[in-house]
């Protein structure tokens, strides 16, 4: 006799016949249920943590692939801000200069730098007269003897015309370009904005660059991290099949799983941290060395708390995300036997 | 409780394992599985385990069809009957106490309950005092009815034994069918594949026979 209908099976639903059966879900109300679920997942957090403890050759070998990896990442991420923050500053350097002719005298220079002043894209207006270029000139370029054998001076007056939010509006920039080079003491102006661009240029290649590169960290870390889950369910496949056969559901047995994954991802992270942070070490001295020799006000940055976090969390994301997928193929093929 | 209702399983390989069977174990009821080796009580055992489907046929448990149940419905039918194995399947890096509460924590007991399931499963089988001891510690006997207070800590309605007496002398045979006895009595249905023919015919149980894969009678 063939029943007509087969009936679903599905937990819960069907009124238990004895008590001493209930087999389908745990006795309690569903607060009891809740802190059972909540000790499950720190037990899982825990034990897992404490399994990559118990094997700690295998553990320090993956972490240590996976840290350096992060930390080419990360590293080659603090070297483009710290460029950045560079080319940043000298944007205020972003001035027209206007070399006067030879012949006029400096009271006429004074004369125009304030008849430039007027100008309401004009920030300021720096005058650097023979004396002070000479001046300049002997002190930096090493020529100084060489200058010492003429008997005039070459150098012509030059007015440093400093723009209003130089690099933000380049048309504007281009019509005070214009209005300062008609003068007629002018003899000859230079905007000093276009190494500033090839630089800049040269910092966004090096973003993309090491934004591409990061990607490719990733997608090696994704891939180092579900081959080391791989293994490990290998290793653990007796307690799988144990746990499927009392009746496990594929998210129960994939959850230590996942938190080994959270786990490595997590612990790689911090190292890649800290090794950035021994290279940020190794590397301040000779870069205020550097700086000093410039005279410029150039200072590592690292990174911020805001950048730890994420670092942290993209870290944690990559070993549970690539455990994840390495699950759910792997279980599918898993079966009791 | 337990009802076969044409099955058969044939394998590419090997051809036809299990023909026409058809049973029905009423709630409560001990059967023994017996046969020769090769007489498919194993993929009649696989059956039950839905580790394996059966080609024709269907297999009814308290009412839900284990034949054609969901991959994902499969670990809450699971959880209704209670295995138990020759090689006792246990877990060698846990405790005594971690291989008994596997179950429950997999249903979802809170941590109180599981302790108080654990012990007094392991106290049924004979086994309290030995939680925190390691599988291997143990002896044949004792690693045996860890796996049966495992299987009985979630008291299931339906216990599958597998040789459960395989490896064991023939007074700790007698002792452990003394506990399916006793399981028994309380309403829970048990089936022991065996080919301990003296144990079986000592026992005055129901015996279903399988021979070439045909139940004989």
């Amino acid at each position: 006799m063939k029943p007509v209908k087969r009936k679903p099976v599905r937990p819960v639903k069907k009124p238990v016949k004895h008590d001493t059966r209930q087999t389908r879900t745990a006795g309690g109300n569903f607060v009891d249920k809740l802190h059972a679920y909540r000790d499950h997942h720190a037990h899982a957090l825990f034990s897992s943590l404490g399994r990559l403890v118990a094997t700690p050759f295998t553990s320090i070998m993956t972490i240590a692939v996976l840290a350096i990896s992060m930390a080419l990442a990360s590293g080659f991420y603090i070297m483009v801000i710290n460029v950045q923050q560079l080319t940043a500053n000298l944007e205020s350097s972003n001035q027209i200069s206007l070399f006067l002719h030879d012949e006029v005298a400096n009271d006429s220079a004074a004369q125009l730098a304030n008849n430039i002043r007027q100008n309401p894209n004009v920030q300021s207006v720096k005058i650097i007269s023979k004396e002070q270029a000479l001046a300049e000139f002997k002190t930096y370029s090493g020529f100084g003897a060489a200058i010492d054998v003429l008997d005039n001076n070459p150098l012509p007056i030059v007015l440093q015309v400093l723009p209003k939010n130089s690099l933000q509006d380049k048309q504007e920039l281009e019509r005070l370009f214009k209005t300062v080079e008609e003068f007629k003491e002018v003899d000859y102006a230079q905007v000093d904005m276009q190494w500033v661009e090839r630089l800049q240029s040269i910092v966004e290649v090096a973003r993309c660059g090491t934004a591409l590169f990061s990607f490719m960290i990733g997608i090696g870390v994704l891939f180092i991290i579900g081959n080391t889950i791989r293994l490990e369910l290998h290793n653990r496949r007796d307690e799988v099949m144990i746990s499927k056969l009392v009746g496990a559901t594929n998210s129960f047995i994939r959850r230590p799983f996942l938190y080994t994954g959270f786990w490595i991802g997590f612990i790689s992270g911090i190292s890649a941290w800290f090794i950035n942070a021994i290279l940020m070490l190794i590397l301040r001295q000779p870069v205020e060395k550097l700086s000093g020799l410039y005279e410029g006000d150039l200072h590592l940055v690292f990174l911020s708390f805001t950048e730890t976090v994420e670092l942290l969390a993209i870290a944690s994301f990559l070993g549970i995300f690539s455990s994840w997928a390495v699950l759910i193929v792997q279980l599918r093929h898993t079966r009791p036997e | 409780m337990l009802k076969f209702d044409n099955v058969s399983k044939r394998y590419p390989e090997t051809g036809d394992v299990l023909n026409n069977v058809s049973f029905h174990l009423q709630q409560g009821e001990i059967a023994f599985l017996t046969g020769h080796s090769g007489a498919g009580k194993t993929t009649l055992l696989k059956l039950i385990a839905v580790m394996e489907r059966c080609t024709r046929g269907e297999i009814f448990l308290d009412g839900d069809c284990l034949s054609h149940v969901k991959e994902r419905h499969l670990p809450y039918l699971r959880r209704k009957m209670g295995f138990i194995y020759q090689d006792y399947k246990l877990l060698t890096d846990r405790t005594v106490f971690d291989n008994v509460a596997l179950p429950l924590a997999i249903a979802g007991f809170g941590h109180l309950e599981i302790k108080r399931r654990v012990r007094a499963s392991l106290d049924k089988v004979g086994l309290s005092g030995k939680e925190k001891k390691f599988p291997q510690a143990l002896s044949g006997g004792e690693q045996q009815r860890v796996g049966i207070a495992r299987a009985v800590v979630n008291k299931p309605p339906l216990i599958i034994a597998d040789e459960p007496t395989g490896n064991l002398d023939p007074e700790l045979s007698a002792e452990i069918m003394l506990l399916f006895e006793q399981f028994q009595q309380v309403g829970v249905t048990v089936l022991i594949a065996s080919h301990d023919i003296s144990l079986i015919s000592r026992m005055n149980h129901r015996v279903l026979k399988l021979d070439h894969g045909q139940l004989v009678l």
